[in-house]
Order: structure tokens, then sequence, then C-alpha cells
């Protein structure tokens, strides 16, 4: 039995069982993961022509958001700062739910992509990146020495 | 629920993810945003996660007691596309605060910023803090 404040805090006690029911239910189709919970939380869908992600990452700097492709992995970096009130030292938190600090999600894609054409752009809190596949390579014929 | 906190507390739904609904909103299912509440002498000032949303189909509103905080995403989409991983899986956020009485409904700001609403709520004249001498 976890240990709780207020014995009978109801609302504790429910949220520690469905974080053990997320915990026993979710599985990782990936080595890196795909790991729930993390900030910017991610959603990824393939067309026949490309990989699309979404990254739910609100209240950036567009320009200091760090996106890399190498080798079909895909990884979104940067910071996001505290909102902090104008009049700290007598303000009081009440609700800190929000994250903030660095960030860092790295996701294995598909490895017929193009890391030449990708196209990101965010809009109102989402990072949207959109990576082309590459043109299907025509069958070659393989000479048997 | 418990309406005479001192704070701006949240109305707390179930203890799933998706916010409970009142007899004023509709009844899809909703994310629940995460939210800042810093309190300072001059009111509350509540920051919350609405990546998605944009300002036209952002609902600020107060019912009564209540401050309820409502937004639509409005994600482009590819036509063909086939989800490989969701972390995010409903289009729209839903939230519900009960707003004590020392708090001034009629003067509140809202501004969204790439996806982050800020909403400020005054406290009522009466309620600013005054110090109170202590003797003895």
């Amino acid at each position: 039995m976890d240990f709780s404040l207020f014995p009978r805090d109801l609302f504790a006690e429910l949220d520690r069982l469905q974080r053990q029911v997320q915990q026993a239910f979710e599985v990782s189709p990936s080595i890196r993961g795909f790991a729930r919970g993390g900030f910017p939380a991610l959603n990824v869908a393939s067309t026949p022509q490309s990989a699309e992600i979404y990254a739910f990452a609100p209240g950036l700097n567009p320009a200091s958001i760090e996106v890399q492709l190498e080798r079909g992995v895909l990884s979104i970096s940067g910071e996001r700062k505290e909102d902090r009130p104008a009049d700290e030292a007598r303000a009081s938190v009440h609700v800190k739910e929000r994250f903030a600090g660095r960030f860092h999600r790295v996701i294995t894609l598909s490895d017929d992509l193009d890391p030449e054409v990708v196209r990101a752009n965010y809009r109102e809190g989402v990072l949207h990146i959109s990576i082309q596949r590459q043109q299907a390579a025509q069958p070659r014929r393989i000479q048997v020495n | 629920m418990n309406k005479t906190d001192s704070v701006a507390r949240e109305s707390r739904p179930a203890a799933n993810s998706t916010a409970h609904s009142t007899p004023h909103s509709s009844e899809s299912p909703a994310l629940l945003p995460p939210v800042d509440v810093i309190e300072d002498a001059g009111g509350i000032t509540l920051f919350a996660d609405l990546p998605g949303v944009p300002r036209d189909r952002l609902d600020v509103h107060i019912d009564g007691d209540m401050l309820i905080i409502e937004g639509e995403m409005g994600l482009e989409m590819p036509k063909d596309m086939e989800a490989v991983h969701v972390e995010v899986n409903l289009p729209r956020y839903r939230r519900v605060f009960t707003l004590s009485k020392e708090l001034d409904p009629g003067r509140l700001s809202a501004e969204l910023k790439q996806g982050v609403l800020k909403v400020h709520i005054h406290k009522a004249e009466h309620a600013k803090p005054r110090r109170i001498q202590v003797s003895g």
C-alpha cells in the first residue's frame, strides 16, 4: 500500500491506480521508447508519400527548436522556460503541472525517408514535421561474378 | 464538489484524464490540459497548455462561480494519413475550475500565444491583502 498523506484522499488513490493500470497495459514498440508522458507529446502518422510527425510543444520560440533527422532517427530538442509571475517574491504557486526545462525526444521512423525533403513548421504550439519518402528505387539487375 | 476552497481550486473530474461535463457543455470527451496557477496580491494567473487550438476555437467563460476553459484543435492533416503512434488522442481540451469569492469574475483577461493560454483574474478590491498587526 502506498503512503498517502491523508488516508482518505480518494483522488490521490484513484490517480495512483490509474497510473498503475496505464503502466501495466502500455507496450513500447521500439527500443527507443515512444514512451508516453514525455514532453512534447508526439503523434506520428504515415501516408504513401510521407511521414507526418506532430509534436505538441506549446509556448516555444520556433527558432529555438532543434530538429534533426539522421538515418531514419528523428530528434526534437529545445528548452521551455517557466512562465513566472512579475512579482515573483510575493507570489505563491498553487498548481504546477506544466513542463519546464530542457527536453529531448527521439523517435525511430522507417528508413525509406528522404532527409533532403523535410518541412517543419510551428503553429499554435504544434510542431508539424513532414518528411517525404524516397522515390521508389528502380529495380536493378545485380551482376553475379 | 467542494466549492468553498479559498483559491481557484479545480473542480476535479473523475480519475481518468478526460474532463467531466457540466449541464452547459457538450458531452464529448476532452483532454485535461496541464495548468499552472499562481497567485499574487492582485489576483490569480492561470497558464494552460492548449497546443493546436487557434484563437477562434478557444472558449474561456465564467458560469456562476466556475471558470470554464474549452478549446478545439484545428490541425491540418493530409487526407490519406494513417496513425502510427498516438499520444494525443482527442481533438479538444476542457477544464473547469471553481473560483473563490474574493476573485472578481468581471475583471478577467485572457490571451493565447503559441498554444499557451494565460488567464488573469483580479481580486475584488475588498479582498486585497492587508497586514494584520499581531500584538502581545
